[in-house]
């Protein structure tokens, strides 16, 4: 005792005070809060991307859904009508045709301005193929005053939405400087003017030198074709392997074969999953290339162990007594799990095919593999089964290829599509949300 | 669609077959349901499976045996002195078959009659104009042969067809009789269908197999045909990745080097993004946050993971690239000049890195949470902050469940196909520098893949050893990933 006294002796012992905090204390509580806040920064650059993401798609791809139109009365006589039909290029001597009337009404209107007829000319998008197949259909129209709202060109629309200002054109055979001039007059008098583009929902794919007739209505069908092949076949084949794997399999070999080829698949690329479909679908079956029926025949391969997951989970929540009371009155078991389980399954289930469906509607690389980029849906498919079989587009594999394009006027086509895509999947998601919120049971 | 009306006649068979055996079932006692063994409805499914079993599986495989046989016989009938230079016999073949569906296009469009092809002399060129005029696509001219061995395809598929319908409703209404023949009240009908229903349900799970048996098939195959035309040494030890575009080959350098790197370098980009960020995401979400923030949190993070790729590719593409040029390209803010173009490294593995973030944090999410509560009380009673806790009680206790994540996303990574596509380039290069455009396994298959060259030149093929090397490799991580985490969870339970 007195040793330890005498140690102690000589250090005074320092008063401190819980409440008042040391140093080290101190650089401890510096290194929590610090810490801290490196997770708050990580959740907010998180979030942060989302934004950065959500506000570029939605700023990129708004100009898409409007277009610049020039809203001209054309009357066009029979005499006309037969004269161009009998030129070499129609398309060209109706457009002159038009452009004739554009002329007219610049003058109508008073626009003072200086301009020759090839400036109207460099103004007006591709026109003549929309009057001659207006007319063509509809030839009572001829003779009687016609107003057609067309497209104007596509750096003429540039220079209304401030892709193009009078700084940065160059004079070319595409666009002069002076051309501007009329086109604000044009403007001004309200005959150029910003429309909703209806033709960009419902319209089809154009050829690389039309970026503003370039609509994405076809591959929305050729992608609807498509999800109906993977629901048809994805949610019974799901469901039916699911239930012998939750239901009826015994342990063995197989059995666990089975599963791990299940999560496997589940991480396999899916651009393997496009080379299956090339190596087996197209080169041995010889099934049509960039057809919506091997686009979801893929599809559905790359999505059956979301699925099968999904509805396994489901299934393993049913409590087993559900099982035993059925077995008890005398079901058999195939009895119980299709009379019993599987309804009360039903809504899990049915959420994780939505979600899958929705994994599937947007991926793009296997639908490369199988030929559905590179080639232009120029219409809808005429028919229920020519959907299936007929080269389509879907609606990833068209924004991938107006990317892929040169021409950066498609580049405001590909986020308008994505906005599409991305309503598409926000409905579907919200409606498993909602599912799975209304019909979601607590055992 | 002849055999798409089979296949209805088919059902219609099968749908009479399961109201005759319900109905005799039911009379066969009387109308008493009670002595019978089953209900009568499965002595009606008894039908229907004994029908349309047999029937659909004869069609199935006459459906994928039929193209062989024809195709035999097609390529038999064109002499070697035919087939011209640049052309192969698989392409005569494929002539041929094209000339045969024309024919019938314009047979059924009565553009030609039976009755003209079948001359002694037929006219070609006026068949060909015709056959054209009918809306077919035919390449060039059809020579004699051609025409003959499309004569005698069509008329093997209409043999073929005739037999098929014949044999195909004879199996459909034998299988219903003998499906009648074995009522009786006795019969164990309930028993046999389940049994059928068992087999289906087996059949259904076994897809899964099938679907992996069907990608090693197909990449094995296709890389051995590969490897027979090119040396395997030249892929896998090759630094120069140079195909040549006449798809004749000969010329083509295909080193896989320089394709493995770059994926390696962008991947390691994406997860030197995503790891931190997603990490420490993680850990402020499941040790720090309020249950209202994470309520929030947690489902804007994981938003990330639902966007489709195309739209990381085009917002690498249009947004990200043009973005670090204004930074690090000339004239930049920096003024440094070190990027020339938009589609670099550094723009993909960014991107890529964003995608990651929800894989890495809800990964790692689910395992800090799975960490028992007793470790962290037991830290805290010893006077540790919340930080010392994590850092040398959580993290280390987590340490296997979070490397299987991080691994997991790198397999994501480098299977990752439409933002190395749109925002990594297509030059293959080896280089250390980040600024530079590269490519990866995965664009390269895309782009041998999408041109129009013949499916047996080495360049076309090399996608196939190319696709090899990525599922081996995925597959690889994934396995080992899976066998960590499996490992790690056996510790707590």
């Amino acid at each position: 005792m007195t040793d330890l006294n005498t140690v102690f002796a000589h250090e005074p012992r320092v008063k401190t005070s819980l409440l008042t905090q040391d140093e080290h204390t101190k650089k401890r509580n510096a290194a929590e809060r610090r810490f801290k806040s490196y997770g708050i920064a990580a959740v907010l650059i998180g979030v942060f991307f989302l934004f950065v993401l959500g506000f570029s798609i939605i700023r990129s791809g708004l100009p898409a859904f409007s277009n610049v139109v020039i809203g001209v009365e054309l009357t066009l006589s029979q005499e006309e009508f037969d004269a161009s039909e009998k030129e070499l290029f129609k398309t060209k001597a109706y457009q002159s045709l038009f452009n004739a009337a554009v002329e007219k009404t610049v003058v109508e209107k008073g626009i003072s301005v200086e301009f020759d007829n090839a400036a109207i000319e460099r103004i007006m998008g591709k026109t003549g193929g929309t009057i001659r197949s207006h007319y063509r259909d509809t030839q009572s129209d001829l003779g009687k005053s016609v107003t057609f709202e067309l497209p104007v060109a596509s750096r003429v629309d540039g220079y209304m939405n401030g892709r193009v200002t009078r700084d940065t054109l160059q004079d070319s055979r595409f666009l002069k400087l002076s051309d501007l001039d009329l086109v604000d007059g044009l403007v001004e008098a309200g005959v150029i003017r910003n429309a909703f583009n209806w033709n960009f929902l419902t319209g089809a794919d154009t050829g690389v030198d039309n970026p503003g007739g370039a609509g994405f209505g076809a591959s929305v069908v050729g992608s609807a074709f498509m999800m109906l092949v993977v629901l048809c076949l994805s949610l019974p084949i799901g469901v039916a392997a699911s239930i012998y794997l939750e239901e009826f399999a015994p342990r063995n070999k197989y059995t666990d074969l089975i599963e791990v080829n299940i999560s496997n698949l589940a991480a396999v690329p899916s651009i393997v999953f496009g080379i299956l479909g090339l190596a087996v679908f197209i080169q041995f079956m010889h099934l049509p290339q960039s057809a919506p029926l091997v686009g979801g025949l893929v599809l559905t391969l790359m999505t059956l162990p979301t699925i099968i997951i999904s509805t396994r989970a489901s299934l393993k929540a049913v409590p087993p007594s559900i099982r035993d009371a059925a077995l008890g009155v005398g079901a058999s078991k195939m009895q119980a799990v299709f009379h019993h389980v599987l309804p009360l399954a039903m809504p899990g289930i049915l959420t994780g095919t939505i979600l899958g469906l929705a994994q599937a509607l947007g991926e793009t690389a296997p639908l490369l593999l199988i030929g559905m980029v590179g080639f232009v849906a120029r219409g809808y498919p005429d028919g229920f089964i020519a959907g299936f079989t007929e080269a389509n587009s879907a609606m990833p594999a068209q924004i991938y290829t107006w990317a892929a394009r040169a021409d950066a006027s498609f580049y405001e086509k590909a986020w308008g599509g994505i906005i599409i895509l991305l309503i598409f999947l926000l409905t579907m998601n919200i409606i498993a949300i909602i599912l799975r919120r209304r019909f979601e049971r607590r055992w | 669609m002849p055999i798409l009306w089979l296949i209805l006649i088919v059902f219609a068979i099968a749908g009479a077959g399961f109201v005759l055996a319900r109905a005799r079932a039911l009379a066969c006692t009387g109308g008493e349901i009670r002595g019978l063994h089953s209900l009568p409805s499965y002595y009606g499914w008894n039908a229907v499976m004994k029908s349309l079993v047999p029937a659909c599986g004869l069609l199935i495989v006459y459906l994928m045996v039929q193209p062989f046989y024809v195709n035999g016989i097609v390529s038999s009938m064109i002499p070697d002195s035919e087939i011209a230079d640049g052309s192969s016999r698989n392409l005569m073949t494929s002539e041929v078959r094209r000339v045969a569906e024309g024919i019938d296009l314009a047979v059924t469009a009565q553009y030609l009659s039976d009755d003209h092809l079948n001359t002694v002399e037929p006219d070609i060129l006026a068949i060909t104009e015709q056959l054209k005029g009918a809306g077919a696509i035919i390449t060039g001219t059809i020579t004699p042969t051609i025409l003959t061995a499309a004569q005698e395809y069509r008329a093997v598929t209409a043999t073929g067809l005739v037999y098929i319908t014949i044999l195909v409703i004879g199996m459909a209404l034998s299988g219903v009789y003998w499906a009648i023949r074995q009522i009786s009240p006795a019969f164990r009908a309930r028993n046999v269908v389940e049994r059928g229903i068992k087999a289906l349900l087996i059949a259904a799970a076994s897809i899964a197999v099938f679907t992996t048996v069907g990608i090693v098939f197909s990449l094995f195959f296709n890389t051995v045909e590969f490897f027979r035309i090119y040396p395997f040494t030249d892929f896998f030890f090759g630094t120069n990745w140079s195909p040549s575009f006449s798809g004749r080959g000969g010329s083509s350098e295909l080193g896989v080097l320089p394709l493995l790197w770059g994926t390696l370098f962008i991947s390691i980009v994406a997860l030197a993004v995503a790891v931190p960020i997603g990490l420490y995401a993680a850990i402020y979400l499941s040790e720090y946050a309020s249950s209202r923030i994470r309520g929030i949190a947690k489902p804007m993070l994981e938003v990330l993971a639902g966007i489709p790729t195309i739209v990381y590719g085009l917002f690498a593409l249009l947004t990200v690239g043009p973005l670090l040029i204004s930074v690090f390209g000339e004239g930049g803010v920096l003024g440094v000049s070190w990027q020339g173009g938009g589609r670099a490294v550094l723009t993909a593995g960014i991107v890529m890195g964003i995608m990651l973030i929800p894989f890495v944090s809800s990964l790692s999410d689910d395992i800090i949470n799975a960490v028992p509560q007793s470790m962290r009380d037991g830290s805290y009673g010893l006077g540790a902050t919340k930080s010392e806790t994590i850092r040398q009680v959580i993290i280390p206790a987590a340490l296997p469940g979070i490397v299987g994540a991080i691994l997991l996303a790198a397999s994501r990574a480098i299977g990752e196909t439409m933002i190395v596509v749109l925002g990594a380039g297509a030059a293959a290069r080896l280089s250390l520098n980040p600024f530079e455009a590269m490519t990866t396994v995965t664009a390269k298959i895309v782009s041998q893949l999408t041109g129009d060259s013949d499916f047996a030149s080495p360049e076309a093929l090399v996608a196939f050893a190319l696709g090899m090397t990525l599922f081996v490799i995925t597959l690889g991580l994934n396995v080992f990933a899976l066998y960590i985490v499996r490992k790690y969870q056996e510790q707590y339970d």
